[in-house]
C-alpha cells in the first residue's frame, strides 16, 4: 500500500485569514494570492492548525497515491473529489478511519462483518480522527471508575470516565479511542494499544464537560491451566480516580449515528458492545427526545445482573426507545438469544428494515454476527424481501454498520 | 450585573479545571495577575465598569439568551477555545497573550536587531500610548454600532456569530486596557476609563475614528462591516503584532486568532447573500442582474445594491488607514513600535532609509504613482496590502456568480473614490477613477452609493428569523455549522 494521507485546505471555504500559517510550527502552510495550501512534505499531522481555523476549511483530508503539489493546490477553485485520485483498492478504506497501522488492523477486523465499504450516514457529523497517536498521545485523567454489573456475578464490567481537561479531544458516538497500558510486555516492548468504543455522547459523559466514558469488561480466562488476565482491560478496571491514562485517537469515521430526527436507529448488541449505543441513545435523549425516528435496541446478556447499564436503561420510557433485553441464562426459562427475539417479532422488524430511514448497527462479539445476519435473512424471506438486495441498498446508503471483535 | 451572577459564572467554569488560564480569579488571565496586586486591583475596579458598559451599550435585550459561544481558554493551539452555551454577561473576558518568543528581536526601524522591550521605553511612551488607545477605542465602538442587530437576525446561526464577534471585541478591549493599566500608570488608567465613556456616534464624546461612528443599521451593513472594516482591524493588528514592545506584540498576535472569525462572518455572510440572490434569480428565470425591480420582487438583495454597499464600506474603511503619506506612521515604524503587514516576510533591510515606495497621488489632474520615501509611505503600503487582501475575498464572491451562471462581478471602487482622509480627501472621483466636479458628484452619487430608497428596501427585508435551522429569505444557509454542528443546531436559546 503506497497511498498517503494528505492534509488539504478547502479553497471554497477558506477566507485566507492566515491563522493556520501563523500557527503551523513547521511552516508547512503557505499561500499565494488565491489559496492557502499545505505542503505535504512538511506537514507532520500535528493538527495545531485545526482548532484555530475559524471556518473549518482546514480540516480536509484525501487519500492519494501521489501528493498534490503546491502548484496544483494553488490552482484550485475547489477541492478535488474524494475519489479523483483515491485508489480503488479497498485496503485504503481504513486509512480514512485512522493512520496508524496498529489501529487500522484492529478496525479492519472489527468492520469485516459488514462485508465491504460502508459510508457513514449522510447526516452524520464530521468526525475528527487521529488527533493523537502513539508518538504523541493525549493524557486523560480518571474521574470515575466503578463496576456496573452485580458483584455476585462473574462478569465484571466497569464504567470508566476519562477527563481531557483543556486538551482538544472531540469524539462522536460510535468512534473509538486507543488506550496504551503503562509498562511493557514480557519481551520488553510497550504494550499494544487497545481500542475502546466511547460510551458517552459527543457533549461529554457530563453534558458540557470535556470527558467521555468507556465500558470495559475485565478479561480473565483460563488457558491450559493458567489464569490469563487481559492487559488493557485489567489496567483500566483497576485505575483509581486521579490516575493518568495515555490515550490516542479518536478513530473511526463510518460507524457514526445519523443526526437527523427522522432516522430510525436499530441497535443490536451483546455485553460491552452496548457502549456506542449508550452514546447514541443518550445523544438522542439529550438533544432530540421527541424525534420522530424510532430507537430500537436488541441487547443480549446472560442474566439481568450481567447486563451493563440495566438500571439506567430501564428508566428510559418505552415511548422513547423500544428495548428488547434478551437473556440466555435465566433460571427456569429457555435460553433466548438476540436473533431469537428478532425472529419472534419479525413483522415489526420487517417494517423497520423496509424503511429507507432505518440505520442498522451491530456491535458485540464476533460470534453474534452470523446469527443476527441469519435472522435478518429469515425475516426478509418471510416478508417476501431479498435480504442480500436489502443489505446492499443499506450499505450503499450508509445504513448498515457492523463492529464486532 | 450583580456580584452574585459573577460568582455563579465563575462557579461553573471552575469545574472545568482549566490548566493554562487561571479561571479561579475574577479576571481569567495568563499574565500572572495574582502576583501583581496593584495591577490586579486596578483591573478589578475597572471590571464592574466594563460590565456596566456592556449592559448599556452591548447587545440590547439579550441578557438571558443562552448563546453557543467560543471562549478562549488558553493560548496553545490544540486547546485554545471551548464551545458552550453561555449568557453573554457571564462570558469570561480575560487577558491572554500569545506565548513569549525567547530571544525575539525588534524587527524593524532604527532599533532593529535589539532585544524587544518588556517595558515601555520612555522616549516612546506618548506615541505608544496613542497607538494602544486608538486600537482599543475601535473594539467597544463596533459593539455599540451593532447593539440592536440581534432583533433582526436572519437566523440563530447569524445571531450567534454576531454575539461571538461582540464578546470578542469586548475581550480585545480588555487586552488593550491591560496594556494601558499595566504599563502606563495613572495616564493609562484614565485612558482605560475614557474607553468606556466615549460612545459611537455620540455628538459630545464620539469614538476616535470616523468609520466607528457610522451606523450599522442592518445585517447587510454588518456583513460589509466585518468584511471591510474589521479587515482594517486585522491589518492594524498585524502591524502591531510586529511591535518591538513585546507585550503589545503578544496581545495582538493572540487577538488575530479571534479576529479571523470576524473576517469569516463578513466574507461568508456576503457570499451567502450572493448565493441566495443567484439562486432566486435562476429559479425565477431572471438573467439580467440590472433589472433591480424584478430581482427585488423576489425578496432578495439585488446585485447593484450590493455593489453600492461595497463602494461605501470599502471607501469608509480605507479612510481608517489615515494619510497615505504620514510622519506619524514613519515615526512609529522607525521607533520599532509598529511594523508593516508581514514585516518579517518582507525581503528588505526593514529600516527603509533611502528606500522609496510608489504612492498614488493626484498630480496635474491625473492619478500617478509617485515614488516617495518608503518610511513616510508606511500607511500607503498598508492600505495597498489591505486592498489586495479585500480582493482575495471579492474573487471568492465572484466565483459564486460564475458557478450560478449569473453575469455579474463585484469590483472594488477606485482608491480615490469617496475619501474623507488622505491624498484624495478634497476631490470628487467616480468608482472608475474619473475626476468630476462637486456638482456632478452630487448629481450622480446615487449611481455609486445607496439612496434612501435602497436603504428602505434593505430594511424591509430585515425580518427576524428565529427558528432553528431556518434562514431569512434573502440569505442562504451556511455550508458548514459552527464547530461542525448540524444544520438545525440551536445556536441561541432565547429564554
Amino acid at each position: 500500500m503506497n497511498a498517503i494521507r494528505q492534509h488539504l485546505i478547502d479553497p471554497e471555504i477558506c477566507i485566507r485569514c492566515n491563522t493556520c500559517e501563523e500557527t503551523c510550527p513547521l511552516n508547512a502552510v503557505t499561500h499565494d494570492d488565491e489559496n492557502y495550501v499545505v505542503d505535504a512534505e512538511k506537514c507532520k499531522f500535528c493538527l495545531d492548525c485545526i482548532t484555530p481555523c475559524p471556518t473549518g476549511s482546514i480540516n480536509n483530508w484525501r487519500v492519494v497515491d501521489r501528493a498534490y503539489s503546491l502548484e496544483e493546490q494553488f490552482s484550485w477553485d475547489e477541492l478535488p473529489g474524494e475519489d479523483d485520485r483515491t485508489p480503488a483498492d479497498s485496503s485504503d478504506d481504513s486509512l480514512s478511519e485512522a493512520n496508524e497501522l496498529e489501529v487500522i488492523e484492529i478496525l479492519d477486523v472489527a468492520h469485516s462483518g459488514q462485508g465491504g465499504r460502508v459510508k457513514p450516514p449522510f447526516s452524520a457529523a464530521h468526525p475528527y480522527i487521529n488527533l493523537y497517536d502513539r508518538g504523541a498521545p493525549v493524557v486523560a485523567t480518571v474521574v470515575g471508575n466503578y463496576r456496573i454489573t452485580d458483584s455476585n456475578f462473574e462478569s465484571d464490567v466497569h464504567h470508566v470516565v476519562l477527563d481531557f481537561g483543556t486538551s482538544f479531544f472531540p469524539v462522536l458516538e460510535g468512534q473509538s479511542i486507543g488506550v496504551i497500558p503503562t509498562g511493557t510486555d514480557a519481551s520488553g516492548k510497550p504494550h499494544l494499544m487497545r481500542l475502546y468504543s466511547v460510551a458517552s455522547p459527543r457533549d461529554g459523559e457530563r453534558p458540557g464537560h470535556n470527558n467521555l466514558s468507556l465500558t470495559v469488561k475485565r478479561v480473565v480466562y483460563e488457558d491450559a491451566g493458567n489464569t490469563v488476565r487481559g492487559v488493557a482491560s485489567n489496567y483500566l478496571c483497576d485505575l483509581n480516580k486521579g490516575d493518568k491514562v495515555q490515550v490516542t485517537g479518536p478513530f473511526g469515521s463510518n460507524f457514526l449515528m445519523p443526526n437527523h430526527a427522522g432516522a430510525n436507529i436499530l441497535m443490536i448488541c451483546t455485553g460491552t458492545g452496548s457502549a456506542p449505543f449508550r452514546a447514541m441513545t443518550e445523544y438522542r435523549r439529550r438533544h432530540m427526545p421527541f424525534a420522530e425516528g424510532k430507537l430500537k435496541l436488541y441487547f443480549g446478556a446472560r442474566t439481568p445482573e450481567e447486563l451493563p447499564y440495566i438500571g439506567s436503561l430501564n428508566k428510559l420510557s418505552d415511548k422513547f426507545i423500544d428495548k428488547q433485553l434478551v437473556f440466555s441464562r435465566l433460571p427456569e426459562a429457555p435460553r433466548e438469544y438476540v436473533q431469537d427475539r428478532m425472529m419472534s417479532e419479525s413483522s415489526e422488524l420487517l417494517e423497520l428494515m423496509r424503511s429507507v430511514e432505518t440505520y442498522v448497527y451491530i456491535c458485540g462479539l464476533k460470534a453474534m454476527e452470523q446469527g443476527v445476519e441469519d435472522a435478518f435473512a429469515r425475516v426478509s424471506e418471510e416478508g417476501g424481501e431479498n435480504w442480500s438486495d436489502l443489505k446492499q441498498q443499506m450499505m450503499q446508503s450508509g445504513r448498515y454498520h457492523v463492529e464486532t471483535y | 450585573m450583580s456580584e452574585e451572577s459573577i460568582s455563579a459564572g465563575l462557579g461553573t467554569l471552575r469545574e472545568d479545571s482549566m490548566v493554562e488560564v487561571n479561571y479561579d480569579e475574577l479576571i481569567p488571565n495568563n499574565v500572572d495577575l495574582s502576583t501583581d496586586l496593584r495591577l490586579k486591583r486596578a483591573l478589578e475596579s475597572w471590571q464592574p465598569k466594563f460590565l456596566d458598559w456592556w449592559k448599556v451599550a452591548g447587545p440590547a435585550d439579550t441578557r438571558e439568551f443562552e448563546v453557543y459561544l467560543r471562549t478562549a481558554v488558553g493560548v496553545d493551539p490544540k486547546g485554545w477555545a471551548k464551545f458552550d452555551y453561555l449568557k453573554m454577561p457571564e462570558y469570561r473576558w480575560g487577558i491572554l497573550l500569545a506565548p513569549k518568543e525567547e530571544g525575539r528581536m525588534i524587527p524593524c526601524g532604527k532599533h532593529k536587531g535589539e532585544p524587544v522591550w518588556q517595558e515601555v521605553p520612555g522616549e516612546y511612551r506618548a506615541m505608544l500610548r496613542r497607538l494602544v488607545v486608538v486600537q482599543g477605542d475601535t473594539e467597544p465602538a463596533s459593539v455599540e454600532q451593532q447593539r440592536y442587530l440581534s432583533k433582526t437576525a436572519p437566523s440563530l446561526y447569524d445571531m450567534r456569530n454576531l454575539f461571538q464577534v461582540n464578546v470578542e471585541e469586548g475581550r480585545h478591549l480588555w487586552a488593550m486596557v491591560y496594556l494601558l493599566v499595566k504599563y502606563f500608570g495613572r495616564d493609562g488608567r484614565e485612558e482605560a476609563e475614557a474607553l468606556l465613556q466615549r460612545r459611537s456616534a455620540d455628538a459630545d464624546r464620539p469614538r476616535i475614528l470616523g468609520a466607528f461612528n457610522e451606523e450599522t443599521p442592518d445585517w447587510l451593513s454588518f456583513f460589509m462591516f466585518t468584511f471591510f472594516t474589521d479587515r482594517d482591524g486585522k491589518m492594524q493588528l498585524e502591524s502591531l503584532a510586529q511591535s518591538g514592545f513585546d507585550p503589545l506584540s503578544r496581545s495582538c498576535r493572540f487577538m488575530l486568532t479571534e479576529e479571523a472569525h470576524h473576517m469569516f462572518v463578513g466574507e461568508t455572510g456576503i457570499a451567502r447573500v450572493i448565493q441566495r440572490t443567484c439562486d432566486a434569480m435562476n429559479e425565477a428565470g431572471i438573467t439580467n442582474a440590472r433589472d433591480i425591480e424584478a430581482v427585488r420582487n423576489l425578496g432578495v438583495i439585488d446585485l447593484p445594491t450590493l455593489q453600492k454597499k461595497v463602494n461605501f464600506h470599502g471607501s469608509v474603511s480605507r479612510d481608517l488607514f489615515g494619510s497615505e503619506v504620514s510622519t506619524n506612521a514613519a515615526n512609529a515604524f522607525n521607533a520599532g513600535l509598529k511594523g508593516r503587514f508581514g514585516e518579517t516576510k518582507i525581503d528588505d533591510d526593514h529600516q527603509l532609509e533611502g528606500a522609496v515606495y510608489p504612492v498614488t497621488r493626484l498630480v496635474d489632474g491625473c492619478f500617478i504613482d509617485e515614488d516617495v520615501p518608503a518610511l513616510s509611505a508606511i500607511n500607503a503600503r498598508l492600505l495597498d496590502d489591505y486592498i489586495k487582501d479585500c480582493q482575495g475575498g471579492i474573487k471568492r464572491w465572484n466565483k459564486v456568480f460564475e458557478k450560478a451562471g449569473i453575469d455579474f462581478q463585484i469590483t472594488q471602487p477606485h482608491k480615490a473614490f469617496s475619501r474623507m482622509i488622505g491624498e484624495f480627501a478634497d476631490i470628487f472621483v467616480t468608482t472608475d477613477g474619473e475626476i468630476i466636479s462637486e456638482q456632478e458628484w452630487n448629481q450622480r452619487k446615487t449611481e455609486w452609493l445607496c439612496t434612501d430608497e435602497d436603504n428602505v428596501y434593505i430594511q424591509s427585508l430585515m425580518n427576524p428569523c428565529m427558528k432553528k435551522g431556518e434562514y431569512a429569505g434573502w440569505i442562504a444557509s451556511p455550508r458548514i455549522g459552527i464547530n461542525n454542528q448540524p444544520g438545525d443546531f440551536e445556536y441561541v436559546k432565547i429564554g
